[in-house]
């Protein structure tokens, strides 16, 4: 395809393609995040529907497939009501403040072999950077709205990402240290060669404190004190109506998927087959099974997506005070032990960590 | 000696701390849901679909008329005096044939508890409750069911209200 651009304006600079191409990248992203969380969406009612033995939506369309457009149409023609006394600018802008890091993230996950909107080598730490920057939004969001319950949920949410981030950031330095590099693309690629080398199985303390931080992160059930329905209405959404409410609703979306997508990234081999050490690559049809590809990725987290769904339809929502527990008390030292065994067994060249 | 059940033993305590990192209570939890997810939906798709009704359901009030179309309906008030939520209003007045017949039967939707004592108190089956249970107002004043009204809805659906006191007759 760059080539095909090349060719058609081959007037302009060199630098001004390589630009347009990127563009073009960034809003392919961007537009299929979008979309994936438009069905995000539907998947959530028709899993939780499943699941409480209810057939979810299905009047819109077939099977209720055009539902999140009507969703979406709904929202973007309701009214937004700023409250009264509510900090006008803060109020605006805190959904763009939420909205943006949780797109922006997705410019360094690798999406097929070799490409990636954006391959920093430091992609990890921009993935840290950005998942922390979408706190402000939710802070801004409660303390601009004037109402006790914005600013309660919101300082509940602050409090709970801001605990379970270390054990996420403790979690990825697991990974670093497996992988030897902060590069998303040359973790996978670490990863290559069959299920035996992904790092779930070195890993999997940290796999699963990542997941559950991820979930907790989100603000998704068991851990959505943040807008505990029964305490707090909707937390730091409650002022929020119309096209601004959406913007947190994607923003919540897109957060999701991503974890979901980090977490296959960083211990399931991403876009690698699950079959590559199993099948030949040159076998006749199956062979196919074992080429590494978007496919892949798309359906671990696929997998991923719907645990998030599984999870909010099975558990209650903690306790305030569990949730500080487990993040502070159990997760920290989990990942911390887990870590160490991880350095002193690749210092003394054992095991899964040479 | 044996208090092992007061006080868990350090292998019950090991055991509860390797479940606990297991996930093991969660991972029950989470199959039940996931059976469910696979088990058949009970969702009725309304409209479309409809609950069994039994020729007991009490919906909407009718009144009845005899086969030769003379109005059941004596205004012996048993109705009104048993209604517990005083939704019924009757005035009688003497017909030219010399027989009692009620001038005014109202019966108020908003005040009716759809109890059916109305229906048991009739000595003559003039008032009945019928399956109708889809029915909006959209005028203020479209909740007082007048004699009328119950007449028209009597005659409109006579043969289902006929055939629901028939299927229930061996009962009454």
């Amino acid at each position: 395809m760059a080539d095909l651009l090349a060719n058609w304006l081959g007037f302009l600079p060199p630098e001004a393609i390589g630009a347009l191409i990127d563009l073009l990248a960034v809003l392919a992203v961007t537009v299929v995040v979008i979309l994936c969380v438009a069905y995000a969406t539907y998947m959530e009612r028709k899993v939780i529907g499943f699941m409480q033995l209810r057939q979810g939506p299905n009047r819109v369309g077939f099977r209720g497939l055009l539902q999140p457009f009507a969703d979406v149409l709904k929202l973007l023609v309701k009214e937004i009501v700023i409250p009264g006394r509510a900090n006008r600018w803060l109020f605006l802008t805190a959904p763009v403040l939420s909205l943006v890091p949780a797109l922006a993230a997705w410019a360094v996950v690798p999406l097929f072999p070799g490409f990636a909107v954006a391959d920093l080598n430091a992609g990890l730490l921009y993935l840290l950077a950005m998942t922390s920057l979408g706190i402000y939004g939710i802070i801004l969001a409660g303390w601009a709205s004037n109402s006790k319950y914005a600013l309660l949920g919101a300082m509940r949410s602050a409090a709970q990402m801001v605990a379970y981030e270390i054990a996420m950031g403790f979690a990825l330095v697991g990974v670093l240290m497996a992988a030897g590099s902060l590069n998303l693309g040359v973790i996978v690629e670490k990863q290559a060669g069959g299920v035996a080398n992904w790092f779930i199985l070195p890993l999997l303390p940290l796999f699963l404190v990542y997941f559950i931080s991820g979930v907790a992160e989100t603000n998704r059930a068991p851990f959505d004190v943040a807008e505990g329905e029964s305490e707090i209405v909707a937390g730091f959404h409650v002022e929020y109506g119309g096209a601004t409410f959406a913007m947190f609703f994607l923003a919540e979306y897109a957060n999701m998927i991503l974890i979901a997508t980090l977490t296959a990234v960083l211990f399931l081999g991403g876009w690698e087959s699950p079959f590559a050490g199993l099948v030949g690559r040159q076998w006749a049809v199956v062979g196919i099974l074992a080429a590494p590809g978007l496919f892949w990725l798309a359906a671990k987290t696929f997998l991923f997506l719907f645990v998030f769904l599984w999870l909010r339809a099975t558990f209650p929502r903690y306790r305030y005070d569990q949730i500080m527990r487990l993040g502070w008390k159990v997760f920290i030292p989990v990942t911390l032990v887990w870590i160490g065994v991880e350095a002193v067994m690749s210092v003394l060249q054992v095991g899964p960590f040479k | 000696m044996n208090d092992s059940r007061s006080r868990p033993g350090a292998g019950d305590r090991i055991r509860a701390v390797f479940r606990t990192f297991a996930l093991w209570e969660l991972l029950r939890g989470l199959r039940v849901t996931l059976k469910n997810f696979f088990r058949r939906k009970v969702t009725l798709q309304y409209p479309e679909e409809k609950a069994p009704q039994s020729p007991r359901f009490r919906g909407l009030h009718a009144l009845r008329r005899y086969a030769n179309g003379e109005e059941r309906c004596i205004a012996c008030k048993l109705c009104e005096a048993v209604c517990p939520a005083l939704a019924i209003t009757i005035e009688s007045e003497v017909h030219e044939d010399g027989t009692r017949r009620a001038s005014r039967y109202d019966i108020d939707l908003f005040k009716c508890v759809y109890c059916g004592f109305c229906e048991e108190a009739c000595p003559v089956d003039a008032v009945v409750e019928t399956r109708i249970h889809e029915y909006h107002m959209e005028n203020r004043g479209e909740n007082i069911l007048t004699k009328e009204r119950l007449l028209e809805i009597g005659d409109q659906y006579e043969e289902q209200i006929a055939a629901d006191r028939g299927a229930d007759a061996s009962y009454r």
